[in-house]
């Protein structure tokens, strides 16, 4: 998926993407940056917020009012505090995974792409395998013999979104492997590991941490499609994909219920895409 | 063979190429190569894709290995009597080492017998065998939707490219991007299962009671799945589209007089699908992960639902039989895809001749 967004904004010209003065670099990446910073926000302080989390069983599956601001599901539970609390596990759970998939997949690219040979045959093989397969699939058989927990899914999607990393890691490795100043390091007589933390990550790193959205956007995605079918972080812990699917019974007397959560998703998603997107081709890389 | 193939792309060459004998005689030896990369990368692809099969095999057959403690106890629950276990313990073969359980596993697939499921003793391969048509027909609905929209929008962005009309299918194509195929579920039924009443909301009208309510009960699911899928092979052709149009046969083809359709769909098309036919095969991955996903949410009696039934009720043995299937299922599609580039590309299909 990352590799097909590369060229969706890639036409910018003229001033920077990133200027406040282009409306099209607000539109494509200070509106979801500003989303994305009240998402998190929103998640961050979730515990110091005012929650309702008891039921209230006067207003049952009602719409937005001033008592509930979104409104209230099919057992009268605030469909405001639910969204906070789903967009905190939600968040976190992509959070976690992309940080261990950056973590391990940065390592096995600069090993892969720095040392070549056997070794690199061997992990490239294990990339390819891992991205060959349905990593939905993937998570599920993980769930199957764990059982759904929120350290089960961290793990399953960490191993669904390393290869990425490790490809990307890789292939600018290569790049950078062949450079002067790399040479110059070796000649110098400094050892493989400090030319490749010293020379080479840095150099890697900022691509990385920019696809590092876009993958964020793919575990968002995979982590609400599981928690919709029922193998997600298990209730009563709210989640945006497991709202929608309780709601989704609801649709014709109650729409709010599905499609709130349903929405909140999509632009956070839009939004990680967005910003990665423009992270990439407004920096010219 | 190759020596025929090469007198006869070398008088088609000579026959296309014009009369400047450079240019004629220049990139033979750069295709001859080129010819030679083209079937190592077939055979290489081969070769990945028989290694993945043989990767999910060996997992999937050891998959009770990573089941935290006794796997007869886990499945069975702490009630089991010693003689249920027992009886477990022997239909899982948990009483083998590795090698011999995979080995016997292996056998018995071959053979078409993948075990039986634990919750209600139906065969694996018969529950699956219910349940693949459903599926199949999703799939190639879905990618067949997904193609001629993005076959149609990519063409049409390329045509118009850096105008609105361009910017306006980039947004929507972005937007599709972004949008899980559940949320793009929920809307649609919305709109129009429970809003306009054009389409059902849920359930599944099979092929034998008539192609019509068939294909009524599927619009909905087809057109949620390929959402995403559609915007990413639109995104891929238009780029390449648009590259193919600055072309200088595209530009004889404007001067003789052609209309921009015929140009687009007679001259340009063909060469701008090649990474469109690869990424065909790439995301029928992803197009699996949708399937699981959409015959929930619609309540289609697919694939994706036994393994999602088969999960929750952790009937492991059911699970080793879908994920089989699955990985299957990838393999043949890929190598079908390869098959169709060779029909697509004269390059690659001179050494086959």
């Amino acid at each position: 998926m990352s590799e097909s967004l590369s060229s969706a904004f890639s036409t910018h010209r003229g001033r920077p993407v990133r200027s406040l003065s282009n409306p099209r670099g607000v539109l494509t990446f200070w509106l979801p940056a500003f989303w994305l910073v009240v998402v998190v926000l929103t998640a961050v302080i979730a515990p110091i917020l005012p929650m309702e989390t008891d039921p209230d069983y006067s207003s049952i599956a009602s719409a937005p009012s001033t008592g509930h601001l979104l409104g209230t599901d099919s057992i009268g539970r605030d469909n405001l505090s639910r969204l906070i609390l789903g967009g905190r596990s939600s968040l976190f759970v992509a959070f976690c995974a992309v940080l261990f998939g950056m973590s391990i997949g940065v390592g096995l690219g600069l090993t892969a792409g720095y040392f070549r040979g056997k070794v690199d045959l061997v992990i490239s093989a294990v990339v390819d395998v891992v991205l060959a397969f349905p990593g939905l699939v993937l998570i599920m058989v993980l769930v199957a013999i764990r059982g759904a927990s929120t350290t089960t899914i961290v793990v399953g999607l960490t191993v669904a979104v390393t290869p990425t990393f490790t490809r990307i890691a890789r292939a600018n490795t290569l790049s950078f492997a062949q450079r002067g100043f790399v040479t110059a390091a070796r000649v110098q007589g400094a050892r493989s590991t400090r030319i490749l933390f010293r020379e080479v990550l840095p150099n890697v790193l900022p691509t990385v941490q920019a696809y590092a959205f876009v993958v964020a956007a793919v575990a968002m995605v995979a982590q609400g499609s599981l928690s919709f079918i029922g193998l997600g972080v298990p209730p009563p812990t709210p989640s945006w994909g497991g709202m929608v699917a309780e709601g989704l019974p609801l649709l014709a007397p109650h729409p709010t219920v599905a499609l709130i959560p349903a929405g909140i998703l999509f632009l956070t998603v839009l939004s990680f895409n967005l910003v990665g997107d423009s992270l990439r081709t407004g920096s010219g890389k | 063979m190759t020596g025929s193939a090469m007198t006869q792309d070398r008088a088609g060459n000579a026959g296309a190429g014009g009369p400047d004998a450079a240019v004629k005689k220049a990139p033979l030896p750069r295709r001859r190569s080129a010819r030679r990369t083209a079937l190592i990368m077939l055979l290489g692809r081969f070769s990945y894709l028989i290694m993945i099969l043989a990767v999910v095999s060996v997992l999937v057959a050891l998959l009770v290995n990573f089941l935290p403690g006794d796997p007869a106890h886990v499945v069975l629950g702490p009630d089991a009597t010693p003689d249920q276990i027992a009886t477990l313990r022997a239909q899982l073969h948990l009483d083998q080492g590795f090698v011999p359980r995979y080995w016997n596993w292996l056998v018995r697939a071959f053979h078409g017998d993948l075990g039986s499921s634990l919750r209600t003793g139906e065969p694996v391969v018969s529950a699956i065998k219910q349940r693949i048509p459903v599926s199949v027909e999703l799939m190639i609905l879905g990618q067949l939707v997904a193609i001629v929209f993005a076959v149609l929008s990519a063409c049409y962005s390329a045509v118009k490219v850096r105008r609105w009309q361009d910017r306006a299918l980039s947004t929507l194509s972005f937007g599709m991007i972004s949008a899980p195929s559940f949320v793009v579920a929920v809307v649609l039924v919305y709109l129009f299962a429970v809003n306009l009443k054009w389409f059902p909301a849920t359930g599944f009208e099979p092929l034998s009671s008539g192609l019509g309510p068939n294909l009524h009960s599927l619009v909905l699911p087809v057109v949620a799945m390929s959402a995403e899928v559609a915007a990413v092979y639109q995104r891929l052709l238009r780029a390449d589209m648009v590259r193919t149009l600055r072309e200088d046969f595209i530009t004889a083809a404007v001067a003789k007089g052609m209309t921009p359709a015929n140009i687009v769909f007679r001259q340009a098309l063909r060469p701008s699908s090649f990474s469109l036919v690869t990424l065909v095969g790439i995301n029928t991955a992803r197009l699996i992960g949708g399937l699981v996903v959409i015959e929930q949410v619609f309540g289609l009696p697919g694939m994706g639902r036994l393994l999602i039934d088969s999960v929750s009720n952790r009937d492991y043995v059911v699970v080793q039989g879908v994920v089989i299937v699955i990985a299957t299922a990838y393999v043949v599609i890929n190598v079908l895809i390869d098959l169709v580039y060779v029909v697509l590309d004269p390059r690659v299909r001179s050494v086959h001749e």
